[in-house]
């Protein structure tokens, strides 16, 4: 009997003493964050969406190799000596033009491996973060600010300039076999004189 | 309100027509207002802040999600019993809306002026009952079945407790009509019947004691009668999906959030004519001071109005406050706590009354 009164009791005060601990919640404030009018503010070193300044990108193709997901897709075209591609901000010539620089932000695992081997800093993470899209191929970024006429102009001038190098080196060696040539020609004229010379039967010594 | 109809328009269909209609023009802005201030109230206690961005604050939120569940689809699943399924939420509606019927709103309007008001209301609520039954067993779930089953069995025991208590109450008061037991109350708070009622003397005092386990009693067992938690093992969400409507979309399932939450004020409103006056105000009436006669009905409704949302607040409160029990607890809470103790108040309020 006791304990049934006790049960009664307790049952009655615990859910006096819960109704009093809900009732000082109810004025409390609240700790929701409005999200898209108001937004935590992010820790420093955040990793989101990456952003490659071509600017200073030198193609090296260092990222790329970093990363372990291969999202990062990087091509080059070779520079003839003619043309100037500026620098980069740390000092470094540009050597390649970099015809394609598409990094699939789908498949980014946002490890920041690709960060730290770039020479010249200039493939970061930033902090944006809100870039969904409708499609999955709108999440492929090119980064590359070359324009495909460029690209093709650029390709067809590495090509000639390949070509006319090619050009040059067999119309150098040629030259050179000319020269081989004349010069044994001349060589073996001479023996031969010599030979005739010293009328001796034997033939042959080259 | 009836009778002056009558008289006004000399039309007893019209009259009888706009009378039953009138609590459907205070429980649609209740209802609206109801599920605002539970979702708002939720979330406080839990602090967060709950619906924000339909009109001010969300307070337009409500009325959004009505016109959503207008447009959705009504989809009757195969398989389903399709005369009774369709019928349920009507008969779930019908029965906690028949309980406005005996509800003083103000001295000037009650549905209908039965002298059997209290018992009406025990009876009639019986046909949520069978509603919820009906719903449950047509859906062809075995979800819907258990929470039928487990509404069933639940309101089935707690209308024990609630009846025993009315009954001390009908015993000591003398009558059943909820008019005249407002009436009683009248004047100022002391007089309510948690304070033991309009007559001074030395019962009066002796009986608050007991008119307060009275009111716990009734306010637990009415609680468990309209499935709210901690009680709310009929439509318990983490095991049963929704219980009993889990088959229902669009407009049926809106009459049973309608129902429920009609039945919530239901039950708030009867607690608060039995023990806490009904429509009377506690500090006497600006009407009366004044001297404008006809601010006095308003007046009352405005406090029924008030009491019964203190007491769905109320409701709120401990459904944000306590975990379900489970349905053995439950049946021990019943049966082993609640019917002795009303047992017990039953008979040392009679022997009160008697002496
Ligand atoms: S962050 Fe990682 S996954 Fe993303 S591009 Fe860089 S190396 Fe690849
Ligand atoms: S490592 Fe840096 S410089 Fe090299 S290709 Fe990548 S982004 Fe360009």
């Amino acid at each position: 009997m006791r304990q049934y009164l006790k049960n009664t009791w307790e049952g009655i005060w615990t859910i006096i003493i819960g109704m009093k601990i809900t009732f000082k919640h109810l004025f409390v404030p609240s700790v929701t964050i409005q999200y898209p009018d108001q937004k935590v503010p992010l820790p420093e070193r955040v990793r989101n969406r990456l952003y490659v300044n071509m600017d200073d990108c030198i193609g090296c193709d260092q990222c790329a190799r970093a990363c372990p997901v291969n999202c990062i897709d990087i091509e080059t075209v070779k520079s003839t000596p003619g043309e100037n591609l500026g620098q980069t901000s740390n000092g470094k010539k540009k050597a390649l033009w970099v015809t394609k620089f598409d990094i699939d932000i789908a498949k980014c695992c946002y490890c920041q491996l690709c960060v730290f081997p770039c020479p010249t800093d200039c493939i970061y993470m930033t902090d944006v973060y809100e870039f969904s899209e409708f499609k999955r191929n709108e999440l492929i970024y090119n980064f590359s600010t070359m324009q495909p006429g460029e690209v093709e102009e650029k390709k067809d001038n590495f090509e000639k300039f390949q070509a006319e190098k090619e050009a040059q080196k067999a119309a150098a060696a040629k030259a050179k076999a000319e020269a081989a040539a004349k010069a044994k020609a001349e060589k073996e004229k001479d023996e031969k004189s010599k030979n005739n010379n010293s009328k001796s039967s034997s033939n042959d010594v080259s | 309100m009836y009778e002056s109809l009558v008289e006004i328009t000399g039309l007893e269909i019209f009259a009888a027509f706009v009378s039953a209609a009138m609590p459907v023009a205070f429980l649609v802005p209740f209802v609206i207002i109801a599920v605002y201030l539970e979702r708002k109230v939720s979330a406080h206690m839990q602090d967060r802040l709950g619906p924000m961005r339909v009109g001010y604050h969300g307070l337009l939120q409500t009325i959004a999600d009505f016109f959503k569940l207008i447009q959705k689809e009504d989809i009757v699943a195969e398989g389903i019993d399709k005369k009774f399924f369709n019928f349920a939420p009507f008969l779930v509606f019908a029965g906690s809306y028949a309980v406005y019927a005996a509800l003083p709103f103000s001295s000037k309007y009650i549905g209908s002026e039965t002298d059997l008001g209290i018992f009406y209301i025990i009876a009639i609520s019986g046909l949520v009952v069978a509603g919820i039954l009906m719903a449950g067993w047509t859906s062809n779930n075995k979800y819907s079945l258990y929470g039928a089953m487990r509404s069933a069995a639940q309101i089935i025991s707690y209308e024990i407790p609630t009846a025993l208590v009315i009954l001390s109450i009908i015993m000591w008061t003398g009558t059943m009509s909820l008019a005249t037991m407002s009436e009683m109350q009248t004047a100022y708070f002391w007089n309510w019947n948690i304070l033991g009622g309009p007559e001074w003397g030395i019962t009066k005092f002796v009986l608050i004691p007991f008119l307060l386990v009275a009111f716990i009693i009734l306010y637990v067992s009415t609680l468990a009668e309209v499935n709210r938690t901690p009680f709310d093992m009929p439509e318990a969400e983490s095991e049963l999906v929704a219980g009993y409507h889990t088959e229902y979309s669009g407009m049926k399932f809106a009459m049973f959030f309608l129902a429920e939450y009609g039945n919530m004020f239901a039950v708030s409103a009867i607690v608060s004519v039995i023990f806490f006056g009904g429509y009377q105000s506690p500090f006497g009436y600006l009407g009366n001071t004044l001297g404008i006669e006809w601010l006095v009905p308003f007046e009352q409704v405005f406090w029924f109005a008030a009491k019964g949302i203190f007491f769905v607040f109320v409701q709120m409160w401990l459904r944000w406050t306590l975990p379900r029990v489970r349905v053995d607890q439950l049946m021990t809470i019943c049966w082993k706590y609640l019917i002795p103790y009303s047992f017990v108040n039953l008979l040392v309020i009679g022997i009160i009354t008697l002496l």
